[in-house]
């Protein structure tokens, strides 16, 4: 997006000159960023319980369901109509995407306008999706549907509007997100912080062993983010050339990083290299280059995922020492992460990469001015997703209670809240007779 | 008639069938258990997070015989699943009542 926004902003609301291939391009990655979300819900279903793995799943297909309605009614039009003032929130002239197949304002894309607000949707989703890591395992149903419905508008949508609209508060102040590490990662991050405070830990939590119950599934989540992560940034150029193209390498090089980062320091640490530190450490990687993808050459990309999957593992330390029980470690990977790659554009950012990089890196000799202003965004975008995301959550706490009762938790989400089982791998598991 | 009862380690139990077979033994009932006796558990790690399981998985075996079968099966089971280390497991014997088989109605001896 800012890539747009710097290049071409400031072009008149017009036609739209429509690129065959640019436009393929990103109706690709747009399917591809739609596998995200499944992709996440296996990640997280083989880390819970085999009595949450429905429920885990479930909250991600909802995400679909109900981020994708708000989206196209009002979120789309918050998101990225022209400004309704300070740079904060768009306007309301696209609510119900009407005049949305026109133009997106303040732009001159080479694809259809309708392309934009599908891809953009799609990454609605799944940073709605990414909070249920945070809150697994003890969030009833109900209430969660209406938080997503709430937070995919107050705090999504205007966090979009500050980075990824020309019009934002923060893209005008020159602050570069790729694809996402403040709107996506850190916006998610945060807001997970704030609903783990007001849900409380799971009961058990920290004494009883919580182990994954399917790593394979997890490993398997963890494939399929990689593939649409391609889509993810190498979409963001918005473009089927050469940005595109560095924004692919770059993706994929940083989640190599992040999968060696994360396994050499865990095996100096416990003497072990493991399966859920090779999943993990590979997302951390990809966290950190969504924000740096468009900005960076290869090498310090793949740096970027090596520091990213050691810091992640380190950070997952502060929920013990903290006592918040983020049960998947939303906070350590996709806020740590992100804050990771949000800095890192600070340190790295070449304008041989991408002319809308107007002051190098740090390490590129460009001084600290970048790094500056990313660090504005790291600020602004955690003290809003945190604060509002904990209103939001106070709120429904009180007046529809989060949380499952202690014998639903017990029995176990999938039994409690969806009245079905995941694993049926027992003869007297099945017995039963129809009240229908 | 007896009941015989055997907690093993999983991998033995191969050996003690073709053991007990060789005896003349007709059937055994097999299940999967967790315990935990003189034998530790291991360390799992998860994300640098270290755990303690301390359930050991185990096999149990149990198989109804006559009354002057039951030493016979006892010492096959001991000599085939012993490795001489912690975690061999146990075997004990106890009494039992009646047995009727299902299908014929027979009952005691001729059920075993």
């Amino acid at each position: 997006m800012p890539v747009l926004a710097h290049v071409l902003a400031a072009a008149p609301t017009s036609s739209v000159h429509v690129d065959s291939g640019d436009t393929a391009w990103v109706l690709a990655c747009t399917a591809l960023v739609l596998l995200m979300t499944p992709g996440l819900a296996f990640f997280y279903a083989g880390m819970v319980r085999s009595k949450h793995v429905l429920a885990m799943i479930m909250q991600s297909f909802a995400c679909i369901a109900i981020v994708s309605v708000t989206w196209v009614l009002v979120g789309y039009s918050l998101a990225f109509d022209d400004d309704a003032g300070g740079g904060l929130v768009g306007g309301l002239h696209l609510v119900g995407l009407a005049h949305a197949a026109t133009a997106v304002p303040g732009t001159d894309l080479s694809i259809p306008p309708l392309v934009f607000v599908l891809f953009q949707l799609l990454f609605a989703v799944l940073t709605a999706a990414l909070l249920t890591g945070a809150t697994a395992d003890r969030m009833r149903f109900e209430p969660f549907v209406v938080l997503v419905a709430v937070w995919s508008v107050v705090v999504y949508a205007p966090v979009a509007h500050w980075a990824f609209s020309p019009d934002g508060w923060l893209h005008r102040l020159g602050l570069l997100d790729f694809a996402g590490g403040t709107v996506v990662e850190m916006c998610s991050g945060a807001s997970a912080l704030a609903l783990v405070l007001v849900l409380g830990p799971r009961r058990g939590w920290p004494r009883e062993m919580m182990a994954p119950h399917n790593l394979p599934l997890t490993l398997l989540g963890a494939g399929l983010l990689w593939v649409g992560w391609i889509g993810f940034n190498a979409g963001s150029a918005l473009t089927a050339g050469t940005l595109a193209a560095g924004a692919a390498l770059a993706t994929h090089l940083s989640g190599v990083g992040g999968m060696i980062g994360w396994l050499a320091l865990e095996k100096r640490l416990t003497g072990k290299a493991t399966t859920l530190g090779a999943a993990s450490g590979a997302v951390a990687g990809l966290v950190a280059i969504t924000p740096a993808a468009g900005y960076l050459q290869p090498l310090p990309a793949l740096v970027v995922g090596l520091v990213a999957g050691a810091v992640c593992l380190v950070a997952i330390r502060l929920k013990f020492r903290f006592r918040y029980d983020d049960s998947l470690d939303v906070v350590a990977v996709h806020y740590v992460g992100g804050v990771v790659g949000t800095l890192c554009v600070g340190l790295f950012a070449a304008t041989v990469v991408n002319p809308a990089v107007t002051h190098q890196g740090l390490f590129l000799g460009g001084g600290v001015e970048q790094l500056g202003k990313q660090l504005v965004g790291v600020v602004a975008t955690s003290a809003f997703a945190f604060a509002a995301t904990y209103a939001i959550a106070r709120v429904l706490h009180a007046t529809m209670g989060l949380r499952v009762t202690a014998d639903d938790e017990h029995a176990g989400l999938d039994a409690s809240q969806h009245a079905e089982s995941a694993y049926e791998l027992t003869t007297t598991s099945t017995i039963g007779r129809s009240h229908g | 008639m007896r009941l015989v009862t055997a907690i093993l380690r999983p991998h033995a139990v191969d050996d003690v069938r073709e053991a007990l077979t060789e005896l003349g033994v007709h059937g055994m009932t097999v299940s999967d258990v967790h315990g935990f006796g003189r034998q530790r558990g291991h360390v799992e790690v998860y994300r640098g997070a270290e755990y303690q399981v301390d359930l050991v998985p185990k096999v149990r075996l149990e198989i109804l015989v006559d009354d002057d079968a039951a030493d016979g099966v006892v010492r096959a089971v001991v000599e085939t699943a012993r490795t001489g280390r912690i975690g061999d497991g146990k075997v004990w014997v106890q009494t039992v009542d009646e047995v009727v088989r299902v299908r014929t109605g027979e009952v005691g001896s001729a059920a075993v």
